[in-house]
């Protein structure tokens, strides 16, 4: 007896039973669905969280100051405490850093976050936050300028009233025209109700992958960046001359990761008698690399658990099949009668619960993949199921009914064929 | 009979089960049994008697513990389950008592069932098929489902099924036995045609002494022994 005619055989017996054959799949369909969900959401993630940290830059490297209390936590971008005014790290340091190392250094990146808020022009507005930066932090963030300038030494020293505002701004505000925008004085209401003005000198590409934040807002209601100068925003929320964090930007070609050990190394000098801080370098690239790392483990560490049901679809289709030969003792014993040796017996059954774990599997890949599409376009871009996650699938829903059908297989097959033709 | 080789052979048959346990039970006591080929021979006997028992050896479903049986040339005394399996297949064309056709499956396909498993091609299985529901009379129902048949129409799929492989043998259980007397007389002319016009060797087991009486020879089962007829000499067939 061919193949052919053993699965021509078990469709007829899945098709005599549709209920029982749809309810013993759910199982299979569930597990399969959601480890292809699971892996397909954790898929998505990870590549936009990759995405966007290497939109920042990729030889990037993080410097924060690190609480000595605290555990030596790499993914923890900035302390959780408040740093006191005397331990942040000062302009005096920076350059000194600068004149060490300025020829693997391409920037310092400073920031400073003064609030968040709406420009308003009637019944026109904008979502923004306002960041205080040097320089620097144009080239470390690699925004693209489309029209103006960018903030300026002259608008750092004189603590200027300036602003750089996001194109989604523009269009928000001024209808898309960027010389209209460009030298109109902007009135921005922040959270807290003050109100402050900055004339704006510059556009900037908003870049949405390059926010970390998972925001489904949509294009009017976006939040952008609003950049001024640091010491503007310094002396708007009333801050210290210091840094908690900065970014700095390594000279093409430079090893990041050796930068970074040299500025931890170099700025903890200037710690060694702290009794609280320390301050801990760490390279973009490194860090894109433990993220990446703890997203796989994760996805895969949840796909287990997925997989538990799985193995419950798979003891359900056992209990089935087991129910199944016990049903159609008397079929196989006129079966076996008519000429079917113990293996064309064994055979039927071991194809039957085969096709009923695959039937499953394919299933439990449409909804998986239905599930990943529409996971992943909620938290990030939308991801599909790579082939090898589906071949996998595919082969781990044959491999299970292999495993849970040779049992009651090998039960039907080895039925006595008088004990078997007379039972009722 | 002449030189004609017998179909069936059988020599000092003994079937005992439990065996070497406190309960070891012998039902057959050593049966002889030489059917020729064409000969439409019936086995009758009470309930208890062994009659089944033998069945079951004639039938190639089971082993004698004890004795010669040579079907159709082919020694079955020790036989693998395989081969038994394949004997059955070519050699032997079952007819049970409640049918057993498969559910759920209709009538060209039980009547393929042997085919399938003899490795005979689709359209020819088909082609087969189809001529022995039609020879049965069954031709237009040939697209039904066991349940939608009456039983005298089971049977007829069932006796067609038996035919499928061209069996040496048709071995009938009790065939009548489900059916009211008009529809088992109908079968029982089928039989009687298959044995006249094809000269089918068949064997029928009964406990009905009436359908015995039609059959070329009969002969009795009583307490595992076979006799001639009613009451006649145990059956004792020459040494080979």
């Amino acid at each position: 007896m061919g193949l052919g005619e053993s699965v021509r055989l078990a469709l007829e017996g899945l098709r005599a039973n549709k209920m029982r054959s749809i309810l013993t799949m759910l199982g299979i369909i569930i597990g399969i669905g959601a480890v292809i969900g699971i892996l397909t959401v954790g898929n998505g993630l990870t590549g936009s969280i990759t995405g966007s940290m290497s939109s920042l830059g990729a030889s990037n490297i993080m410097v924060s100051l690190q609480d000595k209390s605290d555990d030596f936590m790499p993914m923890m971008m900035y302390t959780l405490s408040e740093p006191e005014d005397e331990d942040l790290i000062t302009n005096e340091m920076l350059d000194a850093l600068r004149e060490r190392y300025g020829q693997v250094i391409a920037g310092i990146s400073l920031s400073e976050t003064a609030g968040s808020g709406q420009a308003k022009d009637g019944r026109l507005y904008a979502n923004l936050n306002v960041i205080g930066v040097n320089e620097d932090y144009r080239d470390v963030s690699s925004l693209d300028l489309l029209a103006g300038r960018w903030i300026q030494e002259k608008d750092i020293d004189g603590q200027r009233s300036v602003c750089v505002v996001s194109d989604k701004l523009v269009n928000n505000l001024y209808g898309g025209d960027m010389d209209a925008a460009l030298g109109d004085e902007l009135r921005v209401v922040l959270k807290e109700g003050d109100i402050l003005t900055f004339r704006v000198v510059g556009v900037y590409e908003y870049d949405a992958s390059a926010s970390m934040s998972f925001s489904m807002a949509s294009d009017k209601d976006v939040t952008t960046g609003l950049h001024i100068p640091i010491t503007t925003a310094k002396h708007l929320a009333g801050a210290a001359d210091g840094y908690s964090s900065l970014t700095i930007q390594a000279v093409p070609g430079a090893d990041s990761a050796a930068v970074a050990a040299d500025v931890q190394s170099f700025l903890n000098r200037y710690y060694k008698s702290n009794r609280d801080y320390s301050v801990m370098a760490m390279a973009m690239s490194s860090m894109l690399e433990s993220m990446s790392t703890i997203m796989n483990t994760l996805s895969i560490a949840i796909s287990v658990i997925a997989g538990i049901s799985l193995l419950v679809g798979g003891i359900g289709v056992m209990n089935i099949m087991l129910v199944s030969v016990t049903e159609r003792t008397r079929e196989i014993g006129t079966r076996k009668a008519l000429g079917a040796t113990n293996n064309d017996i064994r055979i039927q059954f071991v194809v039957e619960s085969i096709i009923v774990c695959l039937i499953g599997g394919i299933i439990g890949i449409i909804l998986g993949t239905v599930m990943g599409y529409i996971g992943s376009t909620f938290i990030s871009e939308p991801s599909y199921p790579t082939p090898g996650y589906i071949a996998l699938a595919v082969g781990f829903s044959m491999a299970i009914g292999v495993f849970f059908g040779y049992y009651p297989a090998n039960k039907a097959a080895k039925l006595d064929p008088i004990e078997a033709l007379r039972y009722e | 009979m002449g030189e004609a080789r017998p179909l069936i052979e059988m020599r000092g048959i003994y079937k005992r089960f439990y065996i070497g346990q406190p309960n070891e039970l012998e039902i057959l006591h050593g049966v002889d049994l030489d059917v020729m080929p064409g000969e439409f021979l019936s086995i009758v006997g009470p309930s208890g008697s062994g009659k089944s028992t033998l069945m079951n050896v004639i039938g190639v479903l089971d082993r004698p513990t004890e004795g010669h049986y040579v079907l159709d040339g082919t020694a079955v005394s020790q036989a693998r389950d395989d081969e038994l399996s394949a004997i059955r297949n070519r050699k032997i064309g079952f007819v049970f008592q409640n049918f057993n056709l498969i559910s759920r499956t209709n009538a060209l396909k039980n009547v393929e069932l042997p085919m399938m498993y003899a490795g005979v091609p689709g359209s020819q299985r088909s082609a087969r098929a189809r001529e022995l529901l039609a020879m049965v009379e069954m031709g237009e129902r040939m697209n039904h489902q066991p349940s939608e048949l009456s039983g005298g129409q089971k049977q007829r799929v069932a006796i067609a099924r038996a035919m499928a492989n061209d069996p040496a043998i048709i071995l009938a259980d009790e065939p009548t036995g489900a059916l009211d007397s008009q529809t088992g007389r109908m079968v029982m002319d089928l039989f009687h045609r298959l044995n006249r016009e094809q000269g089918k060797t068949i064997v029928l087991i009964t406990h009905n002494r009436e359908l015995a009486l039609e059959t070329d020879r009969y002969v009795t089962m009583r307490d595992g022994r076979l006799y001639v007829g009613d009451t006649g000499e145990e059956v004792r067939c020459g040494a080979r």
